[in-house]
């Protein structure tokens, strides 16, 4: 099966003349930042190390994701030298596994949740003593997070009891429940358990040029319809406004001036073997958790010994994640899973706690608790009548409830450079140093007695949890470079600016000071637009 | 179940290929069927619906048509897989023709079913790089068993009228198995 991506090597990747704004990532935090000053009239380039995928080629994909020759890597090709890393902490950090290198970034392969942040995720340390206060406030985020609904497009529903005030009704209406949710709903209700609608970046309906849901049920990791928001979208919203992208151009380093204290070029290869410097009045870092804090790492110099805009130290630290807790159990009557690719109830009622620990967890009723039929038939090693059998025997019945749990910032988990290895542009690999700590342990074991409890009421019989100490991540790293008033403890400050540079500012959740246990995307977009307001004051 | 050409166009759908309302025939494609002096293989399509036979369950009625829309769909303007198709049919056949003294075609169900069998299909990893016995995995073993139960009908078999892999709207998650 041939997949490829479209080929762009006649493309021109000289720079462009010292444009406004350069921008580093074409992932949603890129992407709209650039689009967001693009659109304000000014002169954009965004450099991204991946390649731009073909539209055409998703229903390929998607039979990647299906077919077991290949596994997830090999959906969106990530991996190999381009893609080393180390992960040396108390637990294994699948990194390929939770990022994608291309025009729309991790938005290629994410399942599209895109829930609000609640008032206390900015406010831990006041209310609860424990992790850090963010410089800004859920009110002052609010305007963007009702502008980022907008511009992905969300299809929501204004049924959930503990979500935040909001201004307007989502863009679009709510995916309405799946016939899992019912049979989870009869139990949540008399345990006084509400479920409520997810807010997410998929189209209910025609929206902004892209089709309805047609329900492929392979959102993670490729949606073939165009229905499930990618970054894409404003990426080419963007060049509608003149900006321009130049794909398969790592970013090496970043060049100071003599001062130190204004960034003068960003220097990129490209696939001819040739490296090049951007030279831009303002910079946008929006590169994730891992690869920002890893490039200012790489950008060390005499100035800056330990790394760019590293005076506070924080570059690479306090890495957060959102450990995931889930429960599995079997019903006697069918669950009809996989008809969907996406979870269509969460619960929010055990977000906002009293007591410091155990801490917020997002309950989400999961549609996909066993695998499908046509992964069952091409991994079985059956055929005919046995076959069937098998399909029967793996699926049908299964239940699922999962959990994002809150994870607290803590110093020892970080990004750092591994030195023993290099990647195919010899530079040191990031390595991932993750670990869980006593409170989201907690916060497992809290959200796990509820699972419990939930499937007991419903008869199920529980066949598996996730061990607290060992759990997987969901995939949303944060906290690398992280927002703060106070320049000996943090990287940015309100507005996402540096404090060391004046004209470097980063858009990613690098910069989220604590990680609450909602999806990051819909904030990240946030403080995106947010960033672009900033840097479009200084211009 | 009786499977349509309909099911056999959202398989195709699956994999990428819109027939466009085009009928193609086996003719149209697979123009040269023996490769590599291994074997002759008279007809790729009638090979393929043969081991469809064995690899699809018994209740699953109008193989021909659809084996021979899809697998037609699938490699036109695609020669890679066009050439590793024939490939993986060709040692089929000569390992049909070695141990059982026939064409895969003309061997009873219990035959075609042995033959599979001795190959190791069964343990075989499904590898489109891979040995011989591990692209007859890939190419035509579970290549048959994508386009079944990413089709309706296929689906449906294990109770499934969505499956992934198929864009089957939005009503059938909301539904309840005795709806």
């Amino acid at each position: 099966m041939s997949v490829s991506t479209t080929v762009t090597d006649e493309a021109d990747r000289s720079p462009s003349e010292r444009v406004d704004v350069c921008v580093v990532g074409a992932g949603p935090a890129g992407a709209l930042a650039a689009y967001s000053l693009a659109e304000r009239g000014h002169d954009v380039v965004i450099l991204e190390a991946g390649p731009r995928f073909s539209f055409e080629d998703r229903l390929r994909r998607m039979e990647r994701f299906l077919r077991p020759a290949y596994d997830w890597l090999d959906v969106w090709e990530m991996g190999g030298d381009r893609d080393a890393y180390a992960s040396t902490g108390e637990l294994h950090y699948p990194l390929n596994t939770t990022r994608i290198k291309g025009i729309g970034g991790t938005t290629l392969h994410w399942l599209g949740l895109v829930p609000r942040y609640h008032e206390k995720d900015f406010e831990m340390e006041s209310r609860y003593g424990i992790g850090e206060d963010w410089p800004i406030s859920y009110d002052d985020l609010r305007p963007y997070y009702a502008e980022v609904e907008r511009e992905m497009g969300v299809a929501g529903a204004e049924d959930n009891p503990f979500e935040p005030p909001r201004e307007s009704p989502f863009p679009m209406d709510a995916f309405p429940p799946s016939y899992a949710d019912s049979l989870f709903g009869e139990a949540c209700e008399a345990l006084d358990i509400a479920m409520h609608s997810t807010p997410q970046a998929r189209n209910s309906e025609t929206y902004d040029g892209r089709s309805q849901c047609v329900g492929y049920g392979t959102c993670a990791p490729a949606c073939p319809s165009g229905a499930k928001y990618t970054a894409e979208v404003h990426v080419a919203k963007a060049e509608a406004e003149g900006a321009r992208v130049i794909d398969r151009a790592p970013v090496q380093r970043l060049a100071h001036d003599d001062s130190g204290g204004r960034l003068e070029a960003v220097e990129y290869a490209t696939p001819d073997g040739e490296t090049h410097r951007q030279e831009a009045r303002q910079v946008v870092l929006a590169c994730g958790a891992i690869e920002t804090p890893r490039l200012l790492l790489l950008s060390e110099s005499d100035r800056y010994p330990d790394g760019l805009a590293n005076s506070s130290g924080a570059v690479g630290r306090y890495l957060m994640e959102h450990p995931f807790a889930g429960t599995d159990g079997l019903l006697l009557d069918e669950t009809r899973q996989n008809h969907v690719g996406f979870i269509t109830s969460e619960c929010h009622q055990f977000y906002d706690h009293e007591e410091s620990t155990p801490g917020s967890l997002k309950l989400e009723f999961i549609n996909n608790a066993e695998p499908s039929p046509v992964e069952i038939a091409l991994g079985d090693g059956s055929w005919g009548d046995d076959l069937v059998g098998a399909i029967r025997r793996e699926s049908g019945n299964s239940l699922r409830i999962g959990a994002l749990v809150e994870q607290l910032p803590r110093e020892e988990n970080r990004v750092q450079l591994d030195t023993s290895r290099t990647d195919d542009h010899g530079n040191p690999v990031p390595d991932v140093v993750w670990s869980v700590g006593d409170h989201a342990i907690e916060t497992m074991r809290y959200a796990q007695r509820i699972q419990r409890r939930i499937l007991d009421e419903m008869g199920a019989r529980i066949t598996g949890q996730t061990d607290p100490h060992t759990p997987g991540a969901a995939r949303h790293p944060m906290g690398t470079t992280r927002m703060g008033s106070d320049p000996e403890t943090s990287v940015v400050d309100a507005r996402l600016r540096t404090h060391d540079l004046e004209n470097l500012t980063i858009a990613s959740s690098s910069v989220f000071p604590t990680g609450g246990a909602m999806n990051p995307t819909l904030t990240i977009g946030a403080l995106s637009l947010l960033a672009a307001e900033y840097v479009d004051e200084d211009l | 179940m009786e499977l349509s050409r309909r099911d056999a166009i959202a398989a195709l759908a699956a994999v990428g290929i819109g027939t466009g309302g085009v009928a193609l025939y086996r003719s149209d494609v697979f123009d040269d069927g023996s490769t590599d002096g291994e074997a002759t293989l008279d007809d790729p399509v009638d090979t393929m619906i043969a081991l469809a036979t064995v690899v699809y369950p018994s209740e699953v009625s109008g193989i021909d048509e659809f084996v021979e829309t899809y697998v037609v769909g699938r490699v036109e303007d695609d020669e890679t897989h066009e050439r590793r198709t024939v490939q993986a049919l060709t040692h089929l056949e000569g390992y049909a023709s070695d141990e059982f003294g026939d064409s895969f075609v003309d061997l009873s169900p219990d035959e075609r079913d042995a033959v599979l069998r001795d190959l190791g299909i069964q343990s075989a990893r499904p590898n489109p790089d891979g040995s011989d016995v591990e692209r007859i995995r890939y190419y035509l073993v579970n290549e048959l068993l994508y386009a079944l139960f990413t089709s309706p009908t296929g689906g449906e078999l294990v109770g499934h009228e969505n499956p992934p892999g198929h864009g089957g709207g939005l009503d059938s998650y909301q539904r309840g198995p005795d709806a």
